[in-house]
C-alpha cells in the first residue's frame, strides 16, 4: 500500500510553500491560458512569453492543493527559458510519467522509464502521484494549461 | 429514545479495514452506507421473484410488482403524500429535477417570466434550469446569503415579481444551513408561483411531511437514505402531476400507441419510460422501513447530538485556526460540517485523513456558485449519520493536527 511518503516528497512540500515564478505577466503582450479540474475546483492561470522561439517568462497564479500548486511550480521552473521544442518534450515526458499503468505501479521501472525520469529531475519527484490516481489530474493540471496556451498560439 | 448503540453492526462495510484501521465513514452526504437489511433485499428479489413487472401474468412477475408498488406505497406514507399515485420514481434527484425543468417548465415557462433560486443550491437546482432557459429566455433569480449561511429574505418580496416557480434546498449540502421552507412557500404560493423542494439532504435526516413543508414538488434520492443507488424520488400533488407532459418516451409510460401519435398512461407510469430499476425500488423501500423502525425523530436527536459534540471537539481544540462554515446552532442546521482548517487544502487534508481510514469529502461540493461566495475554490466536509457516533468525531478531530503539520505554509 502507497503511504503518504510516496505522495508528498520533502521538495514537492518546498514547492508548495515556496512556489517558484509566482504571479501574473500583463497581458497582452505575455499569453495567457487557463486550466481548471472540475473534480475539485483548483483553477492555474500560466501566463508566458515567448521570443526567439523560447519561453522567456512564466507565470503561476491560481489557488489549489500542494500537489498542483507544487507541480505549476516545478513546471515553471522546468520550462522557463527553454526552446518551445524543449517544453513540448519535457511536458511528452512529464505527462508519460503520469499516464504510467495501474499494474506497472509498485514494479520496478524500466531502462527506458528511468532515462526520462533523470532527465526530468526534480519532477521525478511527482512520480509517487501515479499510485494516487484520484491525484494525477492536480499533478497535469498546469501542464495541460500551458499545452493548450501553447496550443492556442499556433493557432 | 435513542438509537441503538451497536447500530453500526447492521451495516456490513462500516466493519471494513481501510489502510490498516477500522473504517470511520463521514461522508453520508455525499452518499449512505446501507444496512444488511437492504442489501438482503436487494438479493432476495434477484434470488426468488426476478421478472418483469406490469406485464407477466406469471407468479414472479406478480410478486415483482407487489413488491415494488409495496415500496411506493410505503416511500408514500414516510414522506407523507396522499396516495402513492403522487410518487414517481427516477434515477436520482438530479433526474427529478430534470423531469420538473423539462416537464413543467417547457410547459409553463416563456420570456418575461421569472425561476427563483437560492445562492446555495446544488448543481442539480442549477443547470436544468440554466439548459431551459437558453432555450425560452426566462429569467433565473438567486436568493442570496447572509454572512452566516443563511438565506437572506430581506428582498423576497421584490426578488418574487413576477416568478413562476421558487426551487430550493430544504438543507444546504454544504454548509448545513436548514431552510424556511414553509415561510417561502407561503410566500410563494400568495403570488400564484410553485414550490419544488430539494429534499436529498433532508428526507435522510428529519421527519418529513410533504404537507407541513408546503411543497408542490419534492425531489430526493435514495442513496443518501440508507437504499441503493440509481434511485431517485420525484413527489407531486396528483392533479399537478396529471396536468404535466410526459418527461421521456417509451414502454410503461404509455396506454396506447398508434401509428399517429400515443396516449400516456396514468400517473405515476406516465413519468416511468422503460423498465424500472426493480431491485434499486424494493432496495428503497427496504431502507425506509429500516429507517423507521429507528424513527426519523431519533435519528434527528442523534445527529444534533453528535454535531453539537463535533463542533464543540473542533473548536476547543483547534479555535482560530478551525472555521466551520454556516449556522452556528447546532440545533439550526444539519450534520454537515465544511471545514477550513490552518492553511491545509481539502485534498492535502483529505489524502492523510484516508490513512487512517477516515473518508471526509474534498471538493466544491457541486455547488460551484456557493464556493465562490465563500471565496474558496474548495472545502472539506465532514458529514454524519445515524451510524455515527463519538469515536468518529474523535478520530477526525486527532488527525487534523498532524495534516496542519505537514502543510504548514
Amino acid at each position: 500500500m502507497p503511504g503518504l511518503d510516496d505522495l508528498y516528497k520533502e521538495i514537492i512540500l518546498d514547492h508548495y510553500r515556496n512556489p517558484r515564478n509566482q504571479g501574473e505577466l500583463d497581458s497582452p503582450p505575455a499569453h495567457r491560458t487557463e486550466g481548471f479540474n472540475p473534480l475539485c475546483g483548483d483553477e492555474v492561470t500560466v501566463t508566458f512569453e515567448i521570443s526567439d522561439n523560447s519561453l522567456s517568462e512564466v507565470r503561476i497564479a491560481g489557488h489549489g492543493c500542494s500537489i498542483s500548486q507544487a507541480s505549476a511550480s516545478m513546471m515553471s521552473a522546468a520550462v522557463k527559458g527553454k526552446s518551445i521544442d524543449e517544453v513540448r518534450e519535457v511536458t511528452r515526458r512529464f505527462k508519460a510519467m503520469m499516464s504510467i499503468h495501474e499494474e506497472e505501479i509498485g514494479s520496478e521501472a524500466s531502462e527506458q522509464t528511468s532515462d526520462e525520469v533523470f532527465e526530468l529531475g526534480d519532477l521525478e519527484a511527482l512520480k509517487g502521484v501515479v499510485k494516487f490516481p484520484v491525484r494525477i489530474k492536480c499533478a497535469t493540471l498546469s501542464w495541460n494549461a500551458l499545452l493548450t496556451g501553447l496550443g492556442e498560439l499556433e493557432g | 429514545m435513542s438509537l441503538p448503540r451497536n447500530i453500526k453492526e447492521q451495516f456490513p462495510l462500516l466493519s471494513q479495514v481501510v489502510n490498516g484501521h477500522q473504517i470511520v465513514y463521514l461522508d453520508s452526504a455525499a452518499s449512505s452506507q446501507k444496512p444488511a437489511a437492504v442489501i438482503e433485499a436487494m438479493n432476495d428479489y434477484y434470488r426468488t421473484i426476478n421478472a418483469n413487472v406490469h406485464r407477466g401474468a406469471y407468479e414472479i412477475a406478480a410478486q415483482a410488482t407487489e413488491a415494488m408498488e409495496s415500496s411506493r406505497e410505503r416511500i408514500a406514507k414516510f414522506i407523507g403524500a396522499n396516495s402513492a399515485n403522487e410518487v414517481v420514481f427516477t434515477k436520482n434527484a438530479t433526474e427529478s429535477f430534470n423531469l420538473v425543468a423539462r416537464s413543467w417548465g417547457g410547459q409553463n415557462l416563456s420570456h418575461g417570466d421569472a425561476v427563483l433560486i437560492t445562492d446555495m443550491e446544488h448543481h442539480a437546482n442549477i443547470v436544468p434550469w440554466q439548459i431551459l432557459s437558453a432555450e425560452l429566455g426566462f429569467e433565473i433569480r438567486w436568493i442570496p446569503l447572509t454572512p452566516d449561511g443563511q438565506l437572506d429574505l430581506t428582498s423576497l418580496d421584490q426578488l418574487l415579481d413576477g416568478v413562476k416557480m421558487v426551487s430550493l434546498t430544504a438543507m444546504s449540502n454544504v454548509l448545513g444551513t436548514l431552510n424556511p421552507v414553509r415561510e417561502i412557500a407561503d410566500r410563494a404560493h400568495e403570488i400564484g408561483a410553485l414550490v419544488t423542494v430539494d429534499a436529498s439532504q433532508y428526507v435522510p435526516h428529519f421527519p418529513t411531511d410533504v404537507e407541513d413543508l408546503g411543497a408542490d414538488l419534492m425531489c430526493f434520492t435514495g442513496h443518501k437514505m440508507c437504499g441503493p443507488t440509481g434511485i431517485g424520488v420525484l413527489w407531486g400533488h396528483e392533479e399537478l402531476l396529471d396536468s404535466m407532459p410526459p418527461f421521456l418516451g417509451g414502454g410503461e409510460m404509455i396506454v396506447d400507441v398508434r401509428k399517429d401519435g400515443f396516449t400516456a398512461n396514468e400517473i405515476p407510469h406516465k413519468f416511468e419510460a422503460g423498465t424500472p430499476p426493480i431491485a434499486e425500488i424494493i432496495g428503497l423501500g427496504a431502507a425506509v422501513e429500516f429507517l423507521e423502525s429507528l424513527g426519523m425523530a431519533d435519528i434527528r436527536q442523534h445527529e444534533i447530538q453528535l454535531t453539537k459534540y463535533a463542533m464543540n471537539a473542533l473548536n476547543n481544540r483547534y479555535g482560530d485556526e478551525l472555521t466551520i462554515h454556516g449556522p452556528r446552532d447546532p440545533d439550526q442546521r444539519g450534520g454537515v460540517l465544511s471545514i477550513e482548517y490552518r492553511d491545509v487544502h481539502p485534498h492535502d487534508l483529505s489524502q492523510v485523513l484516508d490513512q487512517r481510514g477516515i473518508c471526509i469529502r474534498a471538493g466544491h461540493h457541486c455547488a460551484k456558485p456557493l464556493m465562490k461566495l465563500l471565496g474558496v475554490g474548495a472545502t472539506s466536509r465532514a458529514s454524519m449519520y445515524l451510524y455515527n457516533d463519538e469515536s468518529d468525531i474523535d478520530a477526525l478531530v486527532d488527525a487534523l493536527e498532524p495534516a496542519g503539520e505537514m502543510f504548514a505554509l
